[in-house]
């Protein structure tokens, strides 16, 4: 039965590949599903495996802890205990009447060069008594004047093309948002030999320092801090704290940023100042990729961060029988804190299927993670989103990149047609409609439903734009083989309720 | 009290009690139908306040393909209310169609078979004669309508009448256009019980307060037979669930009508309670493609269907070979709601004086919103409405009870 | 040895390992689609397969994701007939009749 699995884990970042390894050798015949090419998700993205350089591990954390799990692995795949697929996206899950979990997957891409998309049934579905979701997250965008012009990327996508591609994506940048994670990105540009002009930073500096929880929460963290710190110094690059981009300049590409001082709310207090760039990086945090979980029905809740998260107990599990959750998906809480959760999934999942699990680990790794979640916490409340950022829209930013919606047409959809929150401000402007379906926008378009309406954003604000029907966009060729399927999962009998 | 006030209270005899809101009519429910006949009631001077417990169009209506089709419905009660609606829709409500959307495409109904392009014609036939346009489709003239048509079909029937527009949008502006009138809208509130006089409905119970009224309007769709039963009555509306597919944004006018095959036709008559998948394609003004119209009784289940999906997917590949490569970005579903003998209610309660229905539209809610809400308005205040109600009596189910019982 | 690739007729280099987007964008083209309602412009934006900006034909096939595709050796980009990255910027409407 070669589809048929103890446990399908999604993706293949930290918390995805420390689950799978970890389930494969206690016992469990694991598949593990990605997105990506090769292993290591957003946080150890690195060059093509088959093209690699000495040098491409410069700038990596966490390094070796990456190489001994992909190792592992490997190994495990070569010995029948793991089913890799990479290169590939789950766009449906079901759940049959067994309890077992169908998941349908495609090809990531579908060029003549990469053409492995799996025409045949049994490429296409996969089936596992229980899941451990890990889809990790990305970075967390606002909209701002001139935020649409080519040279503006996220933060991670200039990480990205740096580590995975090794292509800086500018000459003289500027990375601006609130957050620890612009200080590798600005570091990392610097020894790619981009000038990097500022970190404009939101919020005031390395606060969470400061805060005795969080330190003591995670002491490596303040070590690593001084370090960037220190690199920021030897790069000269001005870090720039309470300070905003108020408006991206240029007419078919970034030529510079208009920056200003501003209180700890977000509102402007200095006069306006230029900074010449064309490289723009922006990230505001991360959101977590919901739309698998959101599927199977599990419960949400609203992190401190501002993130809709899946609410998990202190062994990974989520309110739906069988669906373990681990990583940024349970909160935004990064690459070491995702791989203790990964692992701890994996061996609750072990243990209720009856695999032994040394009730010792069980209790340091749930232990680490207590104090994970705390450290983040305190990063979350040192880093905010300023609350009065929907003040910096003008009528003709665009909010949804894909449809063009600005925020001028969301206000009217409010003001004129009575859109009280974010379903219906989607259903009468269209933010979120179209190809990212909400990813890039969802956060800021519940924000906005929110403020619009003069309350705060709350997890019903954030669901509807983070529920999709299909998690990726899926051709309808494939969608009309699931009715003449004759996969295994049927010859089980393990017919999807809504199969029959 | 003017003129058209009076008229109202002596239809129903309202009473107001003076303390708090009071309104002429509360309309339950604020999906298309609930928004028109607000909107035509406000427009005939009846001081109307819309109850929703959710959001506006937040329901069926947000979950349909903005259908106003004449072309599949028999001759009947229900195919004369649709071209009733398209008049309210071209004349009443013209100078407004740019607001939602109205785009007049036309529906191409093409037949794979020549038995199918029989029965077409002589479905064709009968709907000319209550005075439905009809051209009719030679197979090699086809293509000429759809140039991404597959070659393999037999032949179909072209109806310019047939037109799309954006529900939520329909139900927002005419909801506004109301408001404009003096309607109120009250929206995350429900109705949690009926105010009585005797057998008499005179408003309804809020958990924001009493609403008294001269009439309440039973408006809330899929959900109506649960406010039916607040009053003791019985309408039975049930949900059909219908998946619609949606694909990527495309180049524009690829797909240039509504195009589906003849055996919608008869889906939508009919009730049988297991899956039926008739492809309606359509291409939209932000450049999707929507393929629509699965048909199952499965109740308020919302678990997303693969074999609907995929059957949705397969057909509508069928009709149009280049769909195959072209992505779906999402899938959404909503619950129809049906009456046995598939007509809507519409009209006076005479089990609960007081209490109006306009309900169970199943899956033509959009396309006979306005004509609806324009022929409740008139009834309301006494004018004779310009469609006999008769066949959408809701009491006109008790004969059916009875011999069921 | 370098890969050599065409962009609209145009020879861009690409290392292997690389992306088409970051082959693109190492070769100074910052975009390679516009919108269809605005026609603005449109390239990488969050170069991990989640915004979908970056769409582009690659050897005939649409709406490819160019962050998410390896480069290769003679890959022709962005010349097809019906990709968003050739879409026209017609008068197109703010909403289609459909619903989330």
């Amino acid at each position: 039965m070669p589809n048929a699995h103890d446990v399908a884990v999604v993706g293949a970042g930290p918390a995805g590949l420390a689950a799978a390894v970890e389930a494969a050798e206690a016992g469990l015949g694991v598949a593990l599903i990605d997105t990506a090419g090769q292993p290591g998700g957003q946080y150890w993205r690195h060059y093509d495996e088959n093209h690699a350089r000495p040098d491409d591990r410069v700038g990596h954390r966490g390094w070796p802890v990456f190489t001994a799990l992909r190792d592992r692995m490997y190994a495990l795949r070569a010995a029948g205990r793991i089913r890799y697929l990479p290169g590939h996206q789950v766009w449906l899950i079901t759940r049959g009447g067994s309890g077992a979990f169908t998941l349908r997957v495609t090809a990531a891409t579908s060029t003549a060069a990469t053409t492995e998309r799996p025409r045949d049934a049994a490429g296409r579905a996969l089936v596992a008594r229980a899941l451990i979701l890990c889809p990790g997250g990305y970075d967390r965008q606002l909209p701002l004047p001139g935020w649409d012009l080519p040279g503006v990327m996220t933060a991670g996508g200039v990480q990205a093309l740096l580590k995975g591609h090794r292509t800086p994506a500018g000459r003289r940048a500027v990375v601006a948002g609130t957050g620890p994670f612009l200080l590798p990105v600005a570091t990392g540009l610097a020894r790619a030999g981009v000038r990097v002009a500022a970190v404009v930073e939101a919020n005031g500096t390395l606060g969470w320092l400061r805060d005795p929880v969080g330190l003591v929460s995670a002491p490596g963290k303040g070590v690593e801090a001084l370090q960037y710190t220190a690199l920021m110094a030897r790069h000269r690059i001005p870090y720039r704290t309470r300070t905003l981009i108020r408006e991206i300049l240029g007419t078919d590409r970034v030529e510079a940023v208009r920056i200003a001082k501003v209180d700890r709310d977000g509102r402007p207090i200095g006069p306006d100042e230029e900074i010449l760039a064309d490289l723009v990086a922006l990230g505001w945090g991360f959101t977590p990729s919901l739309e698998l979980p959101l599927m199977l029905g599990v419960e949400t809740a609203k992190d401190v961060d501002g993130s809709l998260v899946v609410a998990v107990d202190d062994l990974q599990r989520s309110s739906v029988d069988g669906l373990y959750v681990a990583g940024e998906a349970t909160g935004v809480g990064g690459a070491a804190l995702a791989v203790y959760e990964g692992r701890l999934g994996a061996l609750a999942l072990a243990a209720a299927l009856g695999r032994p699990a040394d009730p010792t680990v069980m209790r340091r790794l749930r232990s680490a993670v207590r104090r994970g979640r705390r450290f983040a916490a305190a990063m979350h409340r040192t880093y905010p989103v300023p609350r009065t950022w929907p003040e910096w829209l003008s009528e003709t930013t665009p909010v949804c990149r894909c449809e063009e919606v600005s925020y001028g047409d969301l206000r009217r959809a409010h003001d004129d047609l009575g859109a009280e929150d974010a379903r219906t401000l989607k259903m009468l402007a269209r933010p979120g409609m179209g190809w990212c379906q909400g990813r890039v926008c969802g956060f800021a378009t519940a924000g906005i439903a929110a403020c619009l309406s003069r309350r705060e954003s709350t997890a019903e604000d954030l669901r509807p734009l983070a529920t999709r029907s299909l998690a990726v966009p899926v051709p309808l060729g494939e969608l009309a083989a699931l009715t003449e399927d004759t996969t295994p999962v049927e010859a089980t009998g393990e017919r999807g309720r809504d199969d029959g | 009290m003017s003129e058209r006030q009076r008229a109202i209270h002596q239809y129903s005899a309202g009473e107001s009690h003076g303390r708090g809101v009071s309104a002429d009519l509360v309309v339950v429910g604020a999906g298309v139908v609930g928004a028109a006949s607000a909107y035509f009631a406000s427009l005939a001077g009846v001081r109307v306040v819309v109850v929703e417990r959710g959001a506006i169009a937040g329901g069926t209506s947000s979950a349909g393909e903005g259908n106003v089709l004449v072309s599949d419905k028999e001759a009947g009660p229900e195919l004369d209310l649709a071209l009733y609606s398209q008049r309210v829709w071209r004349e009443d409500l013209a100078e407004h169609a740019e607001l939602w959307e109205f785009e007049s495409k036309g529906g191409l109904v093409v037949a794979a078979s020549e038995q199918n392009v029989t029965s077409l014609r002589e479905l064709a036939v009968r709907q000319r004669r209550r005075g439905v346009e009809v051209r009719d489709v030679a197979r090699t003239e086809l293509r000429d309508y759809e140039p991404h048509l597959s070659p393999e079909l037999a032949g179909g029937a072209f109806y310019p009448q047939d037109a799309q527009v954006q529900p939520m949008l329909v139900a927002a502006h005419l909801l506004r256009l109301a408001r404009e009138r003096g309607a109120q809208v009250r929206t995350r509130t429900e109705v949690t019980g009926l105010l009585r006089d005797g057998a008499r409905v005179t408003g309804v119970r809020t958990p924001g307060g009493d609403i008294p009224a001269g009439a309440v309007l039973n408006a809330s769709g899929t959900w109506a037979a649960g406010v039916a039963g607040l009053a003791g009555v019985r309408v039975p509306v049930l949900p059909r669930r219908g998946f619609v597919l949606v694909t990527q944004p495309m180049p524009p006018r690829m797909i240039r009508h509504k195009v589906y095959a003849a055996e919608y036709v008869g889906d939508v008559a009919s009730s049988d309670t297991a899956l039926q998948t008739s492809p309606v394609v359509e291409g939209t003004a932000s450049g999707t493609i929507l393929v629509g119209a699965s048909r199952e009784r499965v109740g308020f289940d919302r678990t997303v269907s693969v074999t609907a999906i995929g059957t949705l997917a397969a057909k509508a590949i069928a009709l149009f070979p280049m769909l195959r490569e072209v992505r779906a970005m999402r899938t959404y579903h909503g619950f129809r709601p049906y009456c046995p003998d598939h007509l809507p209610v519409i009209g006076p309660d005479p089990r609960a004086p007081g209490l109006w229905h306009a309900c169970g539209h199943e899956g033509a809610g959009v396309g006979l919103s306005v004509g609806t809400g324009k022929l409740i308005a008139q009834a309301l205040v006494g004018d004779r409405p310009d469609m006999d109600l008769t066949p959408f009596a809701p009491d006109r189910f008790a004969d059916v009870e009875e011999a069921l019982r | 040895m370098t890969y050599q690739m065409t962009f609209r007729g145009a020879a861009v280099p690409a290392e292997p390992g690389q992306s088409v987007a970051a082959a693109l964008v190492a070769a100074g083209i910052p975009d390679w689609r516009t919108t269809r309602k605005g026609g603005r412009p449109r390239g990488l934006f969050c170069g991990i397969g989640v915004c979908f900006d970056c769409l582009i034909t690659v050897d005939g096939i649409p709406d490819q994701r160019a962050c998410l595709v390896t480069a290769a050796d003679g890959m022709s980009l962005g010349d097809a007939e019906t990709g968003a990255d050739l879409e026209d910027a017609g008068d197109r409407r703010n909403s289609d009749a459909e619903r989330a």
